[in-house]
């Protein structure tokens, strides 16, 4: 009779001995799931044998509040989905309803766009790597990470006076001409920001505690990403050289020279290295952005009351994070009858309980770190 | 008189040079420890790029003071399921455990806390682990997940790396002979061609030293080595459901460990409360360090003061540049003043021992806000396949070495550097097994990385 019960345990829990397995309860209130994310772990000593993710604490119903807003009204919620990258969540739709418009921002605002998504880019890299690299327990790289990126901050508050939901764009071009100065600054910061990287690297890159960490955590096969729909860093870790830049250039990315960084293995080291390159290739494309700015007017031709046309749009754009799709309806009113957007990190959580199978609990805050999720992205 | 006050009577008179000591270790260590804890945040922040505590006192001086306050005012939280007895009494071990090892130490050569037992380092060794049990009772008692993943972490890491401190421990007590912890100072003082060094146990057992140093951090919970208390992970570990003071008691014992483990080191192979190279006769002007130094530092208080934005932080600059200069004028009264040269051993000693454990845990720090953790297979893997089977031979390294000098007359240094060769060949041959190993369990899915690929 104890042997039956025993053998079901097993079989059921495929725990050590036939232990009952610990669930362990982490967040939505917990130092490192990056905001109120909320996974149980299902335990068996420290190996994880299953985790279930509870996401919607931050729930807001942004899609729904696009239907109750004008065109512009809504461009400033977008901001506050992936509050770590604004300036992409706003490049992103306001390209979507230039599309459904069907007009096309001036080349001014395209570069300036460009400038900015960059180094917006820069930034939210270098907050997933502050608190990726603390939640391995190096605690010094994140004090970096936020110096350098206070830099970009001090940028985006000159230009368009908000540091996090910048609102920096509007539909049809930019809202706000460049500062004097402008092109300095992001100079300035281009050529600071080759030396702080290297103290990234001296920090993390060749420290052997931190490839035992993170080198075969949280492997994904690119055949998993693609068929999860994960994109971003995560695809091109696991191989697969695709990066909408390149794909399907938008804004003014086809003016500009740049490589896609690839990994071999996908793993949380390739993660870490591709994203490490990208950003070095971002201050390459915005010292290439400021050399050339091309005159012209900021704004193209759409009207003061955004009435698109009845009809459908999609758009997609290479957020920090992922691909960010925006999906917009439109009845012929000024506010769009449907609004759906694809957020990139609620996308790439799904590949989390694939990598976390089998691992340790420390892993987990490693691969909660690395698939760089923002909850408020995720629940929206 | 009656027999009850006379027997009280006895038992002070008996007694009271170890119960001083015993109200001085618990008034005082707390407050070091506080202050610990503030040069920590000083560190971390100026490694980090930023300022740290600046709010109360200048420069956050007082901070450790404040701290203590609120946490004292803080409500006593005890969780519902929790074991209340053991949760109550979980934190008390841990922390006199660390306050009962401190007793045995001595902080220079009249400056013996209790008194100088024969069983010496064995007694603080033993009786620091003690601490390990409030840490399990308390991750026990506390009735949540959280809290005994951590006690059960601090367990398998204690077993693992007290082995290998003590093995490391055994070296320096076989090149002094004995566990006496004045004996084994003065060991490396005396030079006698015989038995004994002249010099720092360090230079005779560098690799000793070493694994102590790892060991220690191990014990004491620091990172890279922090796996009991990850906060990243368990959130705080085996103190998740710990708060205000009982919080704080834990937090005592931590520090208060880790002044211990430095005084340990510091007594076993940093010369104790002796100068660098007490033989070498013409470093005799490091005798006026501690002078020079305490002048040094409130000449740079009076240099900062000028700079203070506020009058109060102007004036409290002035009374620190005052404290030094009457610090440095206690350490050069004997110059002056030659009846008290009696005093001499026992100041610098005290300055000594004081500075080397300082910095020994100045390295602990450095090596937290540098590193990364560990994860737990791979510090089980450290300790157990790496470090435990070197300190084995390193053991016997040093005893060949010893018995190569006394027996067969082979000069020690060549005799110390033949056998320190060979344990770092054998170190060598660990890692690279190691490596193996590690690589070995993923072969299939190692690839290089390469940035541009594809």
């Amino acid at each position: 009779m104890a042997d039956t019960v025993q053998e079901d345990a097993t079989q059921k829990n495929g725990t050590l001995l036939g232990a009952d397995e610990l669930v362990l309860n982490m967040g939505p209130q917990h130092p490192s799931t990056h905001g109120v994310l909320r996974v149980k772990l299902k335990l068996d000593g420290e190996r994880v044998r299953g985790t279930e993710c509870v996401i919607g604490y931050l729930h807001r119903g942004v899609e729904k509040i696009a239907e109750h807003r004008t065109y512009q009204q809504f461009a400033p919620y977008v901001d506050r989905m992936d509050y770590i990258a604004a300036v992409s969540n706003g490049l992103g739709y306001c390209e979507a309803v230039e599309k459904l418009l069907n007009v096309e921002a001036p080349l001014r605002a395209r570069v300036i766009r460009t400038i900015l998504t960059e180094l917006q880019r820069i930034a939210s890299h270098l907050i997933w790597l502050g608190t990726h690299a603390l939640d391995i327990g190096a605690l010094t790289p994140l004090f970096y990470c936020l110096r350098e990126r206070e830099e970009i901050l001090k940028i985006f508050e000159k230009y368009c006076g908000a540091r996090l939901t910048t609102h920096a764009f509007r539909i049809g071009g930019l809202q706000y001409e460049a500062y004097d100065g402008f092109e300095k600054d992001v100079e300035r910061f281009c050529k600071d920001f080759e030396r702080r990287i290297k103290e990234y690297v001296d920090l993390l890159t060749g420290n052997s505690i931190w490839i035992g960490r993170t080198r075969n955590i949280g492997m994904i096969s690119a055949a998993d990403c693609i068929a999860i729909g994960a994109s971003g860093p995560i695809l091109r870790a696991s191989g697969v050289k695709w990066d909408l830049r390149k794909a399907q250039p938008y804004a003014a990315y086809d003016r500009y020279k740049f490589e896609i960084p690839v990994g071999a293995n996908g793993d949380t080291y390739d993660r870490y290295m591709v994203r490490m390159e990208e950003m070095r290739q971002s201050r390459l494309i915005c010292l290439q952005a400021i050399e050339n700015i091309p005159e012209g007017p900021i704004l193209g031709k759409v009207g003061k009351v955004l009435k698109p046309p009845a009809g459908e749009i999609y758009h997609s754009i290479e957020a920090p994070k992922g691909i960010l799709g925006y999906y917009i309806v439109s009845d012929g009113t000024i506010q769009p009858y449907r609004v759906r957007i694809r957020p990139p990190s609620f996308v790439n959580l799904q590949a989390f309980d694939k990598m976390v199978r089998g691992h340790l609990v420390a892993d987990v805050v490693a691969i909660i770190g690395t698939l760089d999720i923002v909850l408020g992205e995720v629940d929206r | 008189m009656n027999p009850t006050t006379a027997a009280i009577l006895h038992f002070l008179q008996t007694w009271w040079v170890e119960l001083v000591c015993g109200v001085v270790i618990v008034a005082v260590v707390p407050l070091i420890a506080g202050y610990i804890v503030l040069m920590e945040r000083k560190l971390m922040a100026d490694m980090q790029a930023r300022l740290g505590p600046m709010r109360v006192g200048p420069h956050g001086l007082l901070q450790p003071i404040a701290d203590a306050v609120k946490l004292l005012i803080k409500e006593d939280i005890v969780p519902a399921d929790a074991d209340a007895l053991i949760f109550w009494f979980a934190p008390v071990i841990s922390m006199v455990a660390a306050l009962t090892s401190m007793g045995a130490l001595a902080f220079g050569p009249t400056f013996q806390v209790a008194r100088d037992i024969n069983i010496g380092i064995l007694f603080v060794l033993g009786v620091s682990s003690l601490g390990f049990l409030g840490i399990i009772l308390g991750g026990w008692a506390s009735n949540s997940h959280y809290s005994i993943i951590g006690a059960i972490r601090s367990t398998a890491q204690l077993v693992s790396y007290e082995t290998a401190g003590g093995l490391a421990v055994i070296s320096a007590l076989l090149l002094s002979g004995t566990l006496r912890i004045r004996a084994i100072v003065e060991a490396q003082q005396n030079y006698n061609p015989q038995q004994h060094s002249g010099v720092w146990f360090i230079f005779l057992a560098p690799v000793s030293f070493f694994i102590y140093l790892v060991a220690s951090i191990a014990e004491t919970n620091r990172a890279p080595f922090d796996l009991p208390e990850a906060e990243s992970e368990l959130v705080a570990g085996y103190m998740t459901e710990y708060s205000g003071f009982r919080w704080a008691l834990y937090f005592l014992g931590e520090y208060a460990n880790m002044i211990v483990v430095g005084a340990v080191a510091t007594t076993l192979f940093l010369g104790g409360w002796l100068r660098p190279f007490p033989n070498v006769h013409w470093l005799n002007w490091l005798d006026f360090l501690p002078v020079l130094l305490m002048a040094l530092v409130g000449v740079y208080c009076i240099y900062r003061a000028g700079k203070q934005p506020v009058p109060v932080q102007t004036w409290f600059m002035w009374a620190v540049a005052l404290g030094c200069f009457a610090v440095a004028a206690i350490f050069a009264a004997p110059w002056i003043f030659a009846p008290l040269k009696f005093i001499v051993p026992g100041l610098n000693g005290a300055f000594w021992f004081l500075l080397k454990v300082t910095a020994y845990i100045y390295v602990f720090m450095w090596l937290r806000f540098t590193l990364p953790r560990y994860r737990f297979d791979q510090l089980m893997h450290l300790g157990w396949y790496i470090l435990i089977p070197l300190a084995i031979v390193n053991v016997f390294a040093v005893g060949v070495a010893i018995v190569l000098e006394s027996e067969f007359g082979w000069n020690r240094w060549l005799a110390l550097i033949v056998t320190t060769a060979f344990t770092l060949a054998v170190a060598a041959i660990l890692v690279n097994l190691h490596d193996k190993r590690t690589a070995g369990a993923s072969t299939a899915t190692t690839a290089t990385t390469d940035s541009y690929a594809g």
